[in-house]
């Protein structure tokens, strides 16, 4: 095998090799040397690092395993000091001594640090590895002023990543205003705005002229007399393509590494690409034809005949990205000129800034501010050279008649157009990408495809692709969704390990899933312990620390720190004894308001915490669940026996649902009503389950709604007897109960999943329906009624009710 | 006005759940005292300073309490109300002698 050799270990060489091997995979063995001690990272992410939350390894491209995969020999931390072009031979700083058949460099930038005095002391930095990002988290611990050299993209995301380490920080510009090379002046205003609401202080036209402080900075001069004080300095004010290891060796260098069409330089078998290279003249400093220039040598050194392959012929400039979470696009001539016209879209409201600049009926430059969702079609434009006189203004800006419809811009793109700026991936690429690899989520369309995988700002695109190609299959909640932030799993996956490796403490559940957040937060603990209590019914030891108060101690709490108490009247049938004792128990207690609940009962309002056991036990009623996660009333009509247009016994149907189910645990509060005829006395097409009576048949409707979003319920079935419903509700319920997210009411699940799957399982597919049902009636069997339990247990009492009053 | 600091006992530490808040009132003064683990102790008032929730009744993870009412997160052992919301409640020595949780009020 032919030897390989890469010096750099970054984004430009790395992705070089994924081309080389994605061609041929045993041609060469490879080695490479990297000067920073990790692996290949996204430089372009670094800011997240800065965030805190994220760590090294979440903008790490390809591990550790990945080069270990591909029989990759790794070299990280050590330097390539010598190359000698004559015996192909390489050395580096720990001595080691590599032959080569071919080499590549790839050793990128140095950051440019503004000669003046005072620039080497202890406190100023540049923003380009992860070890400047370490000396500012350690700086911003025990420091707070910072000051960023430099208004162009890689000074504002410093910035924003010290904002983000709470720092007070200073952005100096020399110009009079931002990212002069990618935006003109009102962009660069709006630009400027949004970040001083974000805490960003900007001083414009200065220039620096010194850096004072003893060992460490302490004060910023400029030219104009005028000074500020710093305890961080951070230069950001370009780069300078890091070629002198090339130079020693004698390749021919200019202001960077010379090379031509196939990335060959002026020694044989010698080959670099990235920023540290020159092609046709120019220097590129971001990732798209970086990448582009990866792709044509890794054609070319794998060809069997080079010199057919398709050579690197530049690449139009253009930049997307993201500036602290603001969209911005520029690419050509976007300054208007004596022989140019502009098309502009400002919208002030909305801070969505467009201009496309058009000379000779061609566009040939564009600045979007705000909503860049254009620019691959003016990207199009540009490159193809067409003619628009033709064209209105909105086929030209197709977002502006869409923000109207809400359709999304990758609807009317071309199939050739580029969704992702970074890795030129096209629509056409995704969309058969997700057909033929039936794709479903993002991140598997940024595995397959690369889109996305470096600025990440065409994500928004990729996801409204894809769920524009999958149609009807597509679900945003169906993107992995950690469960909070605690942990980076999904509800799903929480589940399926709990069932897997038959887990039934809270605890052990975030130890086993190794939970960021050790101890978990008020989202998690609540779902895992509902999760346990679900899946393990019999063995499962409920966690009252991981429960809300008003599960832990069987009552609704109330914006003054007092509870209300709802006995549980079954079908919303009372009788002349229990209303005098709720009578009297309620002037014993001093209960503020007795209150008619939506669900048919009595609702005591305003009781203290410790008069709670006392009056449950003098109430002698059962507890009505109406503060759980679980199943709370079911509400009736009259019916047959009083109505005149009943057709069935509702209120005992109720009464056998309510007995049946009453306080079995959910994901969300399950509300019931069975109304004997059409006319929905009892609201049953708002509840969640809403049963309704014909003449001999009983209608089930599911997913309604009368809460924040309002919903009718659909039909499920139709059935005839009474037992029937009893079984249909049980096999319902236990399948929400299993594939329900924790907290999803029954109407957002019944969406997410659609009417007919949920049909399918729990009506048609008779031995699922029967299994469910098997599963409800165990859980059934652990019911115990919470109040006369905690009435009888005075550990519970003490523990959870009783006040400690000393003196 | 009584300004002089004393230690009050709210009685044996069995008395206290651990990772259950209790309520103490010392004459109009309503404690919460949270017990994180065998012997760890820690006393703040029971008012959230967002809407006078009652901190005994949130959830404990770690050294931090949720409140009950909108679930502002605050810290047990200093007071102090996590990002994004703020403020901090009031915190009381508390000691364990003789088995005797004491809280300095
Ligand atoms: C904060 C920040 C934000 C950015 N944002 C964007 C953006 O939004 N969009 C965009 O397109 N681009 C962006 N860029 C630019 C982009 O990251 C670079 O263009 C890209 O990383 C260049 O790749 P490269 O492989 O040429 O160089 P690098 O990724 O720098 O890799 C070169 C590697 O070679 C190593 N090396 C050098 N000399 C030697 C040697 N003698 N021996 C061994 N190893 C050596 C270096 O240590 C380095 O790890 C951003 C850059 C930064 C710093
Ligand atoms: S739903 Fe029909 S049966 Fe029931 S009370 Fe109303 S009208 Fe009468
Ligand atoms: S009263 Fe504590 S969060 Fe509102």
């Amino acid at each position: 095998m032919k030897k390989l050799v890469l010096i750099g270990n970054g984004m430009a060489g790395i992705r070089t090799i994924e081309e080389i091997i994605k061609r041929e995979p045993e041609q060469y063995e490879i080695t490479i040397f990297g000067s920073e001690p990790y692996p290949n990272y996204n430089r372009i992410l670094l800011s997240l690092v800065l965030q805190g939350d994220s760590k090294v390894d979440d903008i790490v491209l390809n591990d550790y395993d990945w080069y270990k995969n591909y029989g990759i020999v790794l070299h990280s931390g050590d330097e390539v000091t010598k190359v000698d072009t004559e015996n192909q031979l390489v050395y580096s700083s720990e001595g080691k001594e590599v032959p080569y058949d071919k080499l590549i460099f790839a050793t990128g930038s140095n950051p440019f640090m503004l000669p003046i005095d005072g620039a080497d002391k202890e406190g100023v930095i540049a923003f380009r590895d992860i070890k400047d990002c370490e000396t500012m988290i350690s700086t911003s611990k025990s420091y707070k002023k910072a000051a960023v050299i430099g208004g162009g993209l890689l000074g504002l995301e410093a910035a924003r990543g010290l904002l983000n380490l709470d720092m007070e920080v200073d952005v100096i510009h020399i110009q009079d205003y931002l990212m002069e090379r990618q935006l003109d002046e009102p962009a660069a205003d709006m630009l400027k705005k949004e970040l001083e609401d974000q805490g960003m202080n900007f001083l414009m036209g200065k220039e620096t002229v010194k850096i004072r402080g003893k060992n460490r900075v302490s004060s910023l001069l400029f030219k104009d007399g005028s000074s500020i004080k710093a305890d961080l300095i951070v230069m950001a004010i370009g780069i300078k393509p890091n070629i002198a290891l090339a130079k020693e060796a004698g390749l021919e260098v200019e202001r960077a590494i010379v090379v031509d069409d196939y990335m060959q330089t002026s020694a044989p078998n010698v080959y670099a690409v990235g920023e540290c290279v020159q092609h046709r003249g120019m220097v590129y400093g971001l990732v798209a034809p970086l990448y582009e220039q990866g792709k044509v040598l890794a054609e070319h050194i794998t060809s069997q005949t080079p010199e057919q392959t398709a050579g690197y012929e530049g690449t139009l400039l253009y930049t997307q990205l993201k500036v602290s979470g603001v969209d911005v696009f520029s690419a050509g001539e976007f300054v208007d000129k004596e022989d140019t016209k502009a098309i502009r879209v400002h919208d002030e409201f909305e801070g969505i800034y467009k201009k496309v600049v058009v000379r000779d009926n061609k566009v040939i430059g564009s600045v979007l501010f705000g909503d860049t969702s254009d620019s691959p079609r003016l990207l199009d434009m540009m490159k193809s050279e067409q003619d628009i006189s033709e064209m209105n203004k909105v086929s030209i800006l197709p977002s502006e008649q869409e923000r109207g419809t809400g359709e999304s811009p990758v609807v009317a793109m071309a199939e050739s157009e580029t969704i992702c700026g970074c890795n030129g991936v096209c629509k056409g690429d995704i969309t058969d990408a997700v057909k033929t690899k039936e794709l479903s989520s993002v991140q598997e369309v940024t595995q397959v495809t690369n889109a996305g995988r470096s600025c990440g700002g065409c994500k928004p695109l990729v996801s409204d692709l894809l769920e524009h190609t999958l149609g009807e299959e597509f679900n945003k909640a169906d993107q992995k969704q950690p469960m909070c932030g605690c942990t980076d799993h999904t509800h799903e996956e929480v589940q399926a390990e709990i069932k897997e490796k038959h887990l039934t403490l809270v605890r052990e559940v975030m130890n086993v899933l190794e939970w960021e957040n050790k101890e978990g937060c008020s989202s998690c603990r609540p779902a895992i312990n509902y999760y346990i209590n679900m899946v393990h019914p019999l063995e499962a030891e409920d966690d009252a620390n991981s429960r809300f108060i008003n599960e832990r101690v069987h009552a609704n709490i109330q914006n003054d720190g007092t509870f209300s108490v709802v006995p549980r009247m079954y079908g919303g049938v009372t009788n002349p004894d229990e209303l005098r004792k709720i009578a009297n128990v309620a002037d014993k207690y001093n209960v503020k308001m007795v209150k008619v609940t939506g669900g048919q009962r009595l609702d005591l309002l305003g009781v203290n915490k410790e008069d709670l056991p006392g009056m449950w036990e003098e109430l002698g009623m059962p507890s009505g669940h109406a503060y759980g996660k679980a199943v709370r009333t079911v509400k009736t009509c009259v019916g047959q026996d009083f109505c005149r247009f009943g057709t069935q016994d509702s209120i005992q149907m109720g009464i056998d649902i309510e007995k049946k189910f009453q306080g079995v645990q959910t994901p969300h509060k399950v509300k019931m009503g069975v109304s004997a005829c059409p006319r929905n006395c009892a609201e049953s097409m708002i509840k969640d389950i809403g049963i309704v009576g014909l003449q001999g048949a009983w209608e089930m409707y599911v997913g309604g709604n009368g809460g924040i979003d309002l919903r009718q319920g659909e039909l499920l079935c139709t059935v005839e007897t009474d037992q029937e419903v009893l079984d249909m509700i049980s096999a319902y319920m236990q399948y929400y109960r299993e594939s329900a997210r924790y907290l999803e009411r029954t109407s957002h699940w019944i969406e997410r999943l659609g009417l007919e799957h949920v049909k399918a399982v729990v009506v048609d597919d008779k031995k699922r329906q029967a299994e469910l049902i098997e599963r409800m009636e165990t859980t059934l069997s652990t019911f115990n009624e919470p109040w006369e339990q905690i009435i009888q247990d005075g550990k519970i009492k003490q523990d959870y009710y009783e006040v400690k009053v000393t003196s | 006005m009584e300004k002089t600091a004393r230690k009050v006992d709210a009685g044996p530490v069995e008395d206290f759940t651990v990772k259950i808040g209790k309520e103490v009132l010392i004459g109009d003064l309503k404690l919460a005292v949270f017990r994180l683990a065998e012997d760890e102790f820690h006393t703040i008032k029971n008012e959230c300073p967002h809407k006078k929730g009652p901190l005994t009744e949130g959830m404990i993870s770690g050294e931090h309490v949720f409140c009950p009412l909108h679930n502002w997160k605050i810290d047990i052992t200093d007071g102090q109300v996590e990002e994004p919301d703020e403020g901090c409640v009031q915190t009381f020595k508390t000691e364990i002698i003789d088995n005797n949780v004491y809280i300095t009020v």
